[in-house]
């Protein structure tokens, strides 16, 4: 106990010496956290939209009014063709076209039925889908207000209409920090502990000292409790640090218990500090240990559902974020900050992140052992 | 009885392919100051490696104070110091935080073992809040030799101390080794000066992983067979040049201000037949003369002919 005493005071020391090491801990999450989420945000704003309207009349002068204000779209061009439109989407100055044919009034009026064209540039796939999707529903909107101005008090009963009014359950607001913060957050945690426990044993192959220490009557178990603890205790402050920028920047508040939250950070943290082990093990230079880090987190960071739904992946994919730990812990971020979720319902997340945890530190313990 | 004892211990590399310890056995006795003399990529380090338990020898063994290197490691541990040929403490940490922690790890602290490092403790005392990193390389000699000895060790290992510090501080260290002798201490150091070679009471030559020779300094210079000349003149470069074309002698290499030769018979007529061949070259100002042979001397005539035979 003497010896892990002097282990850990050591290790403290030298990690409140490293400013650069410190700067790096407790800067990083709070730029990341406030910048990131604002930067990498899915709300579709400044669509470029070309307008080419051949009617010019009151009706498409009442729809072009509606779809800008709106505010997801800005007005591009007018242009008198839809050939001049179509160059505007080849230079990249619009996004969508609309189209309004010659005689949109006077057959939407005449004969109650138009048809209106949509060219979407879809080289960025997202905001041809969102901006798209928006359009059509300001000119669905926009024909039901007509079809009510037209309609005749007596008649309102006779056509049936189906209008579906959807709530969102949990994120009544949609909001997208409330989907984003929390994990982020988790990526944070994870390259921080990840990286700084493989970094940190590997400086001491590299200086030497891990030799130093071998020919101590040092027992490895020491060894690597005395890495293990000081890089879960940072990883604790990281996160709650992280926890308390949420709060006041976003002022998201977790529903769920933060007990919860603390009591699966322990267990993740386990897990991540046992692949940063493990990555030190397989590494003999830091520059070795941060190409293999920067490998597997960019893994997580595309397949750990931080940006996009697992539930929308290939078969392959999902098997990926099944034995990646960042999935289940942005999982189980989500469904306590936002959700509310009880100890039960993410028991088995902790099982088996706890599994996961116990298998990267026997490898890596066993790597370490035959290495020396 | 043997301290350190060594018996056909083999050690290769890259599964095999290369041979870093050919089959090697001496035995070092108590309170003996040992010296593994040889140049870089001798077998030196793995040597002291496989010694300290860092290292399995794929074959042969090999005992330190009675306890064998790989049944006995954890014991070993307890009872070695070892100083690694690169400065390896923690430059992060003080002179006082290093030598604490080292204390702490084997079990020990400073207070209690004291005396066995005031001698040299005493000379980086001014420096004992400086960061290890931004010692001087004498001091951070001197802090590592101090980490080596604070938990009282029976054997100390010393990988090549005193490679890349200054002459002054090289002597200064083996003043320290000797005086570490005298307490009792078996001492293992490997140097690749030759001049060091002699403060040692006994010496081996390493060379490719085999020990060439193995014996006291005073010995190994004796059993030098052949004559030994030292020449010098004028033109030393031109001097060189003339003696490599000339088929009477066996060797000659530059050694200071002379070039040491030797020749193939010990005809007695040998000196004045070459001296009459140099003139003739157009040397000038020459100076011939036998002289005794250093362990330089004997290490490089070991290394032109590793079998130990004249011809």
């Amino acid at each position: 106990m003497r010896t892990l005493k002097f282990l850990l005071q050591k290790e403290f020391r030298q990690i409140f010496r490293n400013k650069a090491l410190l700067r790096m801990m407790f800067m990083t999450p709070i730029i990341q956290l406030i910048i990131l989420p604002q930067a990498a945000n899915f709300t579709i704003k400044n669509i470029n939209l070309a307008v080419v309207d051949l009617d010019r009349s009151v009706y498409s002068q009442k729809l072009i009014n509606k779809i800008l204000s709106s505010g997801y779209f800005k007005m591009a061009a007018f242009t008198p063709s839809y050939k001049d439109a179509y160059e505007l989407i080849e230079k990249d100055k619009a996004d969508i076209v609309l189209e309004i044919p010659q005689g949109f009034e006077h057959n939407l009026t005449r004969e109650s039925s138009q048809k209106l064209s949509l060219s979407v540039n879809a080289i960025n796939g997202v905001k041809a889908a969102v901006g798209s999707g928006y359009l059509n529903k300001i000119i669905q909107d926009y024909n039901n207000d007509i079809r009510l101005e037209w309609m005749q008090p007596s008649t309102i009963n006779q056509i049936p209409t189906i209008e579906v009014v959807s709530s969102n359950w949990y994120n009544p607001t949609l909001s997208y920090y409330l989907f984003m913060v929390p994990g982020i957050l988790v990526l944070l945690v994870t390259l921080i502990g990840g990286n700084m426990t493989a970094q940190n044993i590997v400086r001491e192959k590299e200086i030497g000292t891990i030799e130093q220490i071998n020919v101590t009557p040092v027992k490895k178990y020491h060894f690597i409790l005395g890495k293990l603890i000081p890089f879960w205790t940072l990883g604790v402050i990281v996160f709650t640090m992280g926890l308390v920028i949420a709060r006041i920047v976003y002022g998201i508040i977790p529903l769920g218990s933060v007990a919860l939250l603390y009591l699966f950070l322990s267990v993740y943290l386990l897990a991540i500090l046992g692949f940063g082990l493990l990555i030190s093990t397989y590494s003999e230079t830091p520059m070795q240990a941060n190409s293999l880090t920067f490998f597997f987190v960019q893994i997580f960071n595309m397949m750990g559902g931080l940006y996009t739904p697992i539930d929308s992946m290939p078969g392959w994919a999902k098997f990926i974020t099944e034995i990646i730990p960042i999935s289940y812990f942005i999982d189980v971020m989500r469904m306590i900050v936002i959700k509310g979720s009880h100890f039960h319902d993410v028991l088995m997340h902790i099982l088996i992140v706890f599994l996961m945890g116990v298998i990267l530190n026997t490898w890596a313990i066993l790597n370490y052992r035959k290495t020396t | 009885m043997s301290t350190i004892t060594l018996n056909n211990i083999t050690k290769t590399y890259n599964k095999g392919a290369t041979l870093a310890v050919d089959d090697i056995s001496f035995s070092v006795d108590k309170g003996e100051l040992f010296g593994l003399i040889g140049p870089d990529g001798a077998g030196k380090t793995s040597i002291f490696r496989m010694l300290t338990t860092l290292l399995l020898p794929d074959k042969g063994t090999a005992t330190v104070v009675g306890y064998d290197v790989v049944k006995d490691f954890q014991k070993i541990r307890g009872i070695v110091g070892y100083m690694p040929g690169r400065f390896s403490l923690y430059q992060d940490l003080s002179v006082e935080e290093n030598l604490n922690f080292f204390a702490t790890v084997f079990g020990t602290s400073i207070k209690e073992n004291y005396d066995q490092i005031k001698d040299i403790y005493e000379q980086i005392e001014p420096f004992k809040d400086r960061r290890a990193g931004k010692l001087s390389g004498g001091m951070k000699q001197k802090l590592a030799l101090c980490c080596a000895l604070i938990h009282k060790p029976e054997v100390l290992f010393l990988d090549e101390p005193t490679t890349g510090v200054d002459v002054v501080s090289r002597k200064e260290f083996w003043e320290m080794l000797k005086r570490l002798k005298e307490q009792g201490i078996t001492i293992m150091v490997s140097t690749s000066y030759m001049d060091e070679a002699t403060l040692c009471n006994r010496i081996g030559l390493i060379l490719g992983g085999k020990i060439l020779a193995l014996d006291t300094p005073a010995k190994i210079v004796e059993s030098y067979p052949e004559k030994l000349f030292a020449i010098k003149s004028s033109n030393m470069h031109q001097l060189l040049k003339d003696l490599r074309i000339n088929d009477t002698l066996l060797n000659c290499y530059a050694a200071g201000e002379y070039i040491h030769l030797s020749f193939k018979n010990s005809s007695g007529e040998n000196e004045s037949l070459l001296t009459k061949y140099l003139q003739e070259k157009g040397q000038t100002d020459l100076v011939f003369k036998e002289t005794v042979a250093s362990v330089e001397d004997c290490f490089i005539r070991l290394l032109g002919n590793p079998d130990g035979n004249s011809n």
